[in-house]
């Protein structure tokens, strides 16, 4: 990361005629443009786009690279996000023109090969959900919980129920009551307890014939088992309502338990976190839904299904809430998860589970010496510490520890979630990580403690750039590169 | 304006009446203390003029780099004159938010404060309490 | 084999620096009602080799265009990608990164993003691109949502003529807000103006228009948002990324919000996704558009850097009141269209439109002329169009064009009764001379 180029932009780099694409002449019989689309549709200028040689292109790029932190060559500890190692037989996989040539509209004989390996990824994410009934189409975990939701709404308008509440603890993440606002619902915020979980007494306030949705994280986002999850979901079903389980952090539980036990009526996957598909600097994931057998006429269209001997796509559901977005789902993005799991089977599914949480509780004890760990003695898959201490007694802040953690070869935790706890930096090692890279990087957070505040306000130091100035962003946005 | 002087509400606005034109006009603004708590002010969102504002309901937003609140009408009434200048320079918020960085002047639809407003030293005790 | 990096000795040492004897007791919160019994059925897992033969094995029942002959339109396009493309968007640092939460850990993923908005930018004519949202479709809804907010209006207007799966989706996503929902005719195969006027009305919060539309036909998109400024509703504009290296740019008919579908720019087919929706909007309405946006501001060092900014709008911040709920963008994806764009560059572009209209409009020609189909549509088209065939049986032709390794559709019957004797046919730079003529051939025998 000690690069020291000034890095200019593409648009510094415009040299006119120097593009790196040349297309050939046409090959048909060509008529005048000005013959073929009348003038008032067309633009006079060329678009102002750069012209770039491939050799600057390639450099420019290369140099961006270098300038990213990534899992390949750093440990990445964002809690909830659960950056584990991406294989790199997905890759080589999901770009096979088998797949990545196919056009979505080509007829379903001349796709028998994906739709079974689609089919096959919604039986097995079905398994992993103890849920009947999966949907691919989810572009992301929260457009899965936008789904869910819509289906929620659909099944109690089928129902002819008006439920108006969706229940979001205060610990949940921020697309959670997003979601429900889009789904057309209002969200009542519910605390959690004194030990950062749920409790029944607490939700037991709020339920009533207007509650439709309970939407729970489990583990949550403290990286805390909410243990009472079979109550809660008993509770909510006695008011009439649902339970949607974010599942975002699936890997501490994945192969050890199924969430359809917990009595949960619908939930989403990330594959991008459990399933080890690349975050790809923030997308594309994908966000597939589970749901019990009563919400299943309620999925998106189409289904992958199998019947007499081959794999079509079903249409014709007429409860379904229709489309949430264009085609079939991010199907590269689901082609690397079917990837995953065949590579790791049911064994090894739960293996990822116990060492995710293994090396989460070890780093806990290294970490939780050095800075409070508020909320347990023990966690599950992540845990969040706080600077609160520190901050008031040396004014070093969790972003002053975050910042510093660069300069030291370390992704920095996920600061300030959840809101819970003050100063707080939330920490999930992944199971790929080993043992070294734990104890190395709690290391740095001691050592970190023992420099100067003064040292660590104006971290980092050795990073390509310095804190930005946020503020100026803000005020005055810079959106686009002008000359 | 002296806030000793000011009537407050419970999240965080001040609030001044003078009459004019036999009406009451309310002048409100947010309180150092808020000001404060926010830091780093990036965006200031308040309502038109000659719109209808209702005590206790949202009538603006404030935003800092990393949180959004909402600005809270003190009183009954409607929007006669908001500072623009306060909009265009955030600063003058955090620098003199009981005088300059003033928000809007809402005339009084009843010539009365609503009830529940504190007075400079019910908010300061409620500021302790709050322990941010 | 779960990319486990740690030896038994470890695991040993792990356990015991935090006083355990087994990893069983770290699950011990889990009630036993709530565990897989036994173990999950999933299938037998498979080493590389043997899952590298299998992957090959399904691919091999599949039909694509690299042995085929793709004339599919209809939101997704067999375009050229440069290898170049691929080479840099595979790289690991972009590839397994994250999110650029940490700005200084992050400056390559935010200066391309920054890149991205202003090519989009410039591309569009409009002040603000958004760094991404999920696919053409689910933009162009929250395009819609985004009229509601910002009109306060509850009634939209959609085109006809606007892809009936980005209808499904407006729809889908509609459906529990209080939201009216107006579709014009379509059977002319573009916007007819006087219907257009006499569904606008002061309640309406948008028109929401395709150009070229889903039958590759271009709308009067100065009438229409005319139209729709006069009633003071929003225009949104649903655009070809391609066909703006010839067409004017949405800025210059005056959409308010331009979105599209970004996979012509570097993007693979891959059967529908994952795709690129670009997001795009005048400056008034920045704090309004949903999604990340990147900014340039300077360090402490006072050097030129990028940083996620404006996100207040978020949902991380501000919750159930956000712009959206989207978290991600599809960063990937628009860092391939960010390489795509510089490396075919505005003269490059005017040439792939050039090549793509022109190939249109030869197989058009041809195969009403020489292979007996009518045109059911007599607007100006971009690079697609609709084909009548007066036999009828649209399935039969189809079936027997892939039976010779042409594909060729979507069939219109699906979602528009009156059509279903007429299907679509897409041509991009990649059909040559001799693929069309194979094609018209092939029809003519019929």
């Amino acid at each position: 990361m000690h690069e020291r180029y000034g890095s200019k932009t593409i648009f510094e780099l415009h040299k006119p005629g120097c593009q790196s694409v040349r297309w050939p002449a046409c090959d048909v019989p060509c008529n005048e443009i000005a013959e073929l689309i009348p003038e008032e549709y067309l633009r006079h200028e060329v678009p102002s786009l750069p012209e770039v040689a491939e050799p600057d292109l390639v450099r420019h790029l290369s140099i961006l690279a270098a300038r990213n932190m990534c899992v390949d060559s750093h440990f990445y500890p964002l809690g909830s996000c659960t950056m584990k190692y991406n294989p790199k037989r997905h890759e080589r996989w999901a770009q096979l023109v088998e797949f990545t040539h196919l056009h979505p509209y080509q007829p379903e004989e001349s796709i028998q090969g994906l739709l079974a390996l689609l089919y096959s990824l919604q039986q097995m994410l079905s398994e992993i959900a103890g849920l009947d009934a999966v949907s691919l189409h989810p572009a992301a975990g929260a457009q899965g919980e936008l789904t869910a939701l819509l289906m929620a709404a659909a099944y109690f308008r089928s129902r002819g129920e008006a439920r108006r509440h969706v229940l979001v603890p205060d610990v949940a993440h921020g697309t959670n009551p997003a979601s429900a606002k889009m789904a057309g619902f209002e969200v009542v915020q519910i605390r959690s307890s004194p030990a950062g979980i749920a409790d029944p007494e607490i939700l037991a306030e709020h339920l009533g014939p207007s509650t439709a949705v309970l939407m729970i994280t489990n583990p949550n986002t403290l990286g805390l088992f909410e243990k009472e999850i079979v109550r809660l979901c008993q509770m909510v079903h006695q008011a009439g309502g649902l339970v949607y389980l974010d599942g975002a952090n699936m890997n501490a539980i994945c192969g050890i338990a199924q969430p359809g036990k917990f009595g949960i009526d619908m939930m989403h996957f990330n594959t991008h976190k459990t399933f080890s598909t690349p975050h790809g600097s923030g997308g594309p994931g994908a966000g597939p839904v589970a749901v019990t057998a009563k919400l299943a006429p309620f999925l998106p269209v189409p289904v992958v299904v199998y019947e007499d001997g081959r794999y079509r796509l079903d249409y014709d559901r007429p409860l379904s809430i229709g489309r949430v977005r264009s085609f079939l789902g991010n199907v590269g993005v689901l082609i690397r998860a079917y990837c995953y799991l065949r590579t790791v089977g049911a064994a090894g599914l739960k293996q990822v589970a116990e060492l995710a949480v293994l090396n989460a509780n070890y780093l806990l004890h290294k970490v939780g010496k050095l800075l409070p760990v508020p909320y347990g003695q023990r966690c599950m898959h992540e845990f969040v510490a706080s600077a609160a201490k520190v901050k008031a007694e040396r004014s070093i802040s969790a972003m002053d520890i975050a910042k510093r953690l660069l300069d030291y070869g370390f992704h920095a935790p996920t600061v300030y979630f959840p809101l819970v706890v003050r100063e707080a930096l939330m920490i999930e090692p992944t199971e790929t990580e080993n043992k070294e890279t734990l104890d190395a990087f709690s290391a740095a957070i001691e050592a970190i403690l023992r420099e100067p505040a003064e040292l660590l306000h104006e971290a980092p130091h050795h990073m390509p750039v310095s804190r930005p100035d946020e503020v100026r962003a803000a005020r005055e946005p810079i959106l686009v590169w002008r000359e | 304006m002296n806030p000793e002087e000011l009537k407050f509400t419970p999240t965080h606005e001040w609030v001044h009446v003078n009459e004019a034109d036999g009406g009451w006009v309310a002048t409100v603004g947010l309180t150092q203390h808020a000001v404060a708590a926010l830091t780093d002010l990036v965006f200031l969102e308040l309502p038109k003029v000659g719109q209808q504002v209702q005590a206790a309901k949202p009538m603006g937003v404030v935003e800092s780099i990393k949180a959004v609140s909402d600005i809270y009408s003190p009183v009954d009434g409607e929007v006669v004159e908001v500072n623009q200048a306060v909009v265009d320079q955030l600063n003058l918020l955090s620098q003199d938010p009981y005088g300059e960085g003033w928000l809007v002047k809402i005339k009084l639809s009843e010539n009365k404060l609503p009830d529940g407003l504190l007075d400079y030293e019910g908010y300061q005790k409620q500021c302790a309490a709050e322990s941010y | 084999m779960a990319y486990i990096n740690a030896s038994e000795e470890h695991i040993r040492e792990m356990l015991a620096a935090i006083g355990l004897s087994s990893i069983e007791e770290l699950f011990a919160e889990i009630p036993a009602e709530c565990r897989v019994s036994g173990q999950l059925a999933l299938p037998e897992p498979l080493g590389e080799l043997e899952l590298d033969q299998h992957l090959r094995a399904l691919g091999a029942q599949n039909r694509c265009a690299a042995n085929a002959i793709y004339f599919l339109g209809g939101g997704c396009y067999d375009h050229f990608i440069p290898a170049v493309v691929d080479a840099l968007a595979s790289r690991p640092e972009f590839v397994t990164a994250y999110t650029p939460y940490q700005p200084e850990a992050s400056q390559g993923t935010l200066q391309a993003m920054f890149e991205y908005q202003t090519l989009i930018s410039r591309l569009t004519g409009m002040d603000v691109s958004n760094a991404s949202m999920y696919d053409g479709a689910s933009a162009a809804a929250e395009a819609i949502l985004m009229s509601v907010e910002i009109t306060n209006r509850r009634h939209v207007v959609l085109a006809g003529t606007l892809h009936p799966e980005y209808r499904e989706v407006m729809s889908t996503y509609l459906r529990n807000l209080d939201v009216d929902i107006v579709i014009l005719d379509y059977r002319r195969g573009v916007c007819q103006l006087a219907e257009v006027a006499s569904k606008l009305s002061d309640k309406t919060a948008c028109l929401v228009v395709q150009h070229p539309n889903f039958f590759g036909c271009l709308e009067p998109v100065h009438e229409l948002s005319k139209y729709a400024h006069q009633v003071g509703a929003l225009f949104v504009v649903v655009f070809y990324p391609i066909s703006l290296g010839l067409l004017q740019p949405p800025a210059a008919y005056g959409a308010d919000i331009a979105v599209a579908e970004g996979q012509c720019l570097g993007i693979p087919m891959g059967f529908g996704g994952p795709f690129l929706g670009i997001m795009t909007c005048r400056e008034q309405f920045v704090r309004r558009i949903p999604g990340r946006l990147v900014g340039q501001t300077v360090d402490r060092r006072g050097q030129r850097c990028w940083v996620l900014t404006l996100q207040t709008r978020e949902q991380h911040i501000r919750r159930e009141r956000a712009t959206s709920n989207i978290c991600t963008n599809q960063g990937l994806m628009a860092l391939r269209a960010t390489i795509y764009l510089a490396a075919v560059g505005g003269v490059g572009l005017r040439q792939v439109a050039m090549l793509c209209v022109h190939k249109a409009h030869y197989a058009k020609g041809r195969l009403t002329e020489e292979a007996g189909f009518q045109s059911p549509f007599s607007a100006p088209f971009f690079h697609e169009f609709v084909l009548r065939d007066p036999s009828g049986n649209v399935d039969h032709l189809l079936r027997s064009l892939a039976a010779e390794n042409v594909f060729v559709g979507p069939p219109l019957g699906r979602w528009y009764p009156e059509l279903s004797d007429c299907f679509l046919v897409a041509l991009t730079e990649k059909r040559t001379q001799h693929e069309i003529d194979t094609l018209v051939k092939i029809c003519s025998k019929r």
